[in-house]
């Protein structure tokens, strides 16, 4: 799915306008706990989470998640976007919360790109 | 707004459900960054072939033809005027009007562009006003150039030549770093100073050290579990440590060893911070996503092997390993 078209779909809003937001994202993550999407994710995801500081977008890069969105409106801080920028990674907040932003998604075709690991 | 321009390759095939490439996405990427770094004046044909507008249009065939062009900005008191292209003489032919003036036949109303402007501003031009070439005037209303799609494709093309370039010769040397220096074992080693609670840097070291595997020519695979351990045990450093510590990384051509070391405070019961969950992060700390006591079963699954020794008082060793299966590093596929 291009990441254009899952901007329309949550309502986002693009924070970093120098970034190219004309890829294609094959599978989507959600999580707030840092470690779970290292261990968890597959490459080429878009990122949903809750957090805003700048180890989201340095743990997005580690594990290859192509975007970010921040749910419920957040608004990352200066340092965040700056990295963002640097690697890359567009980043997009939606005034939508975890579960409809996932449901919406889903429902549009974007797969899960969790992984079953074992905790 | 996004810019109205013609659809790149992922655009016509990626909606089809073909899935793109990594490789296929950076191009894609610098394509359009190019088309906003790249200014009209440095693509723009320079060397123009103007006519004036008393001219025959006979005779600005013969100009058309002698240059293999498909039209001219007609110029009068050194002012742009109109433009005449074939499309003109093409009508005037039809009603057996070659020997009417310029002035009769060119078209004045004039679309043009600015030098100083990005060529995604000419691509966007092209695409509304649906012309073939628009005249380049500078900021005293002067033609100082002509520009048409050829122009914006080679323009494209020899930036990318030049981008494509430079980091092929980058990966190249530095792939070919374990052929060419020769020794009986050669070791390339990375050191990274971590500061004690510098959340904002982390994650540099790490990512830093993911791009110089990459550019090493590591396989895509073994560089991402590479950064993510190494990214665990940067936090780790961030988070825990007393005075920071240091991050090294060494890159052999069998297999690839990341370190990290401090001194102090040091953990007690090894066994116990190896458990999935468990954690001493403070709640700052998980308030940032991190501390939920998953950083070291993290590193271990990505890793061949993992060793961690700690006095209390005098600091942590944790090492990582990745075994390399072929050559790796010679920046060929094995055979």
């Amino acid at each position: 799915m291009n990441l254009r078209e899952i901007i329309k779909l949550t309502n986002g809003v693009l924070l970093t306008p120098d970034v190219e937001t004309n890829i294609q994202i094959s599978g989507g993550y959600g999580a707030d706990l840092m470690s779970d999407v290292l261990a968890a994710s597959q490459p080429g995801a878009i990122l949903l989470t809750g957090l805003t500081n700048p180890q989201v977008v340095r743990t997005a890069e580690m594990a290859e998640f192509r975007a970010i969105i921040f749910v419920r409106g957040k608004q990352p801080q200066a340092e965040t976007l700056l990295i963002a920028a640097q690697e890359n990674i567009p980043l997009i907040t939606s005034p939508l919360g975890m579960f409809e932003l996932s449901g919406r998604l889903h429902q549009a075709g974007l797969p899960s790109f969790e992984s079953n690991v074992p905790n | 707004m996004c810019p109205t321009r013609t659809p790149t390759r992922q655009e016509t095939h990626g909606r089809q459900g073909r899935s793109i490439t990594d490789h296929d996405a950076n191009e894609i990427n610098r394509v359009e960054e190019l088309s906003y770094d790249l200014k009209i004046q440095e693509v723009m044909t320079v060397k123009l072939q103007t006519v004036s507008p008393e001219m025959p249009l006979s005779k600005v065939l013969e100009i058309l033809r002698i240059h293999r062009i498909s039209g001219v900005p007609v110029i009068e008191d050194g002012q742009l005027i109109g433009i005449l292209s074939l499309e003109d003489i093409v009508r005037a032919m039809e009603k057996d009007e070659l020997s009417a003036t310029v002035s009769q036949y060119m078209t004045q109303k004039l679309i043009t562009v600015s030098s100083h402007d990005s060529i995604v501003r000419a691509i966007q031009t092209f695409t509304e006003s649906r012309l073939g070439r628009l005249p380049v005037i500078d900021e005293n209303n002067k033609l100082v150039g002509m520009i048409t799609k050829g122009d914006i494709t080679r323009g494209i093309l020899t930036a990318l030549q030049k981008d494509y370039k430079e980091e092929e010769v980058r990966k190249y040397r530095a792939s070919h770093l374990f052929e060419d220096i020769i020794s009986d074992r050669t070791t390339l080693v990375l050191r990274y100073n971590i500061k004690a609670h510098d959340f904002t840097r982390g994650g540099n070291a790490s990512s830093h050290i993911k791009r110089a595997l990459l550019r090493l020519g590591a396989d895509p695979q073994i560089a991402r579990r590479c950064g993510i351990a190494v990214y665990e045990a940067e936090m780790n450093l961030i988070i825990h440590t007393t005075n920071g510590g240091i991050l090294k990384l060494e890159v052999e051509s069998h297999r690839i060893t990341m370190s990290t070391t401090d001194d102090g405070p040091g953990i007690a019961d090894i066994a116990q911070v190896l458990q999935p969950g468990y954690s001493t992060a403070t709640e700052q700390v998980r308030e940032m996503g991190f501390g939920a006591g998953m950083g070291l079963v993290n590193i271990k699954r990505c890793v061949d092997k993992m060793e961690i020794e700690s006095t209390v008082g005098k600091g942590t060793k944790l090492v990582m390993r990745i075994h390399i299966p072929t050559e790796n590093f010679n920046g060929r596929k094995d055979g």
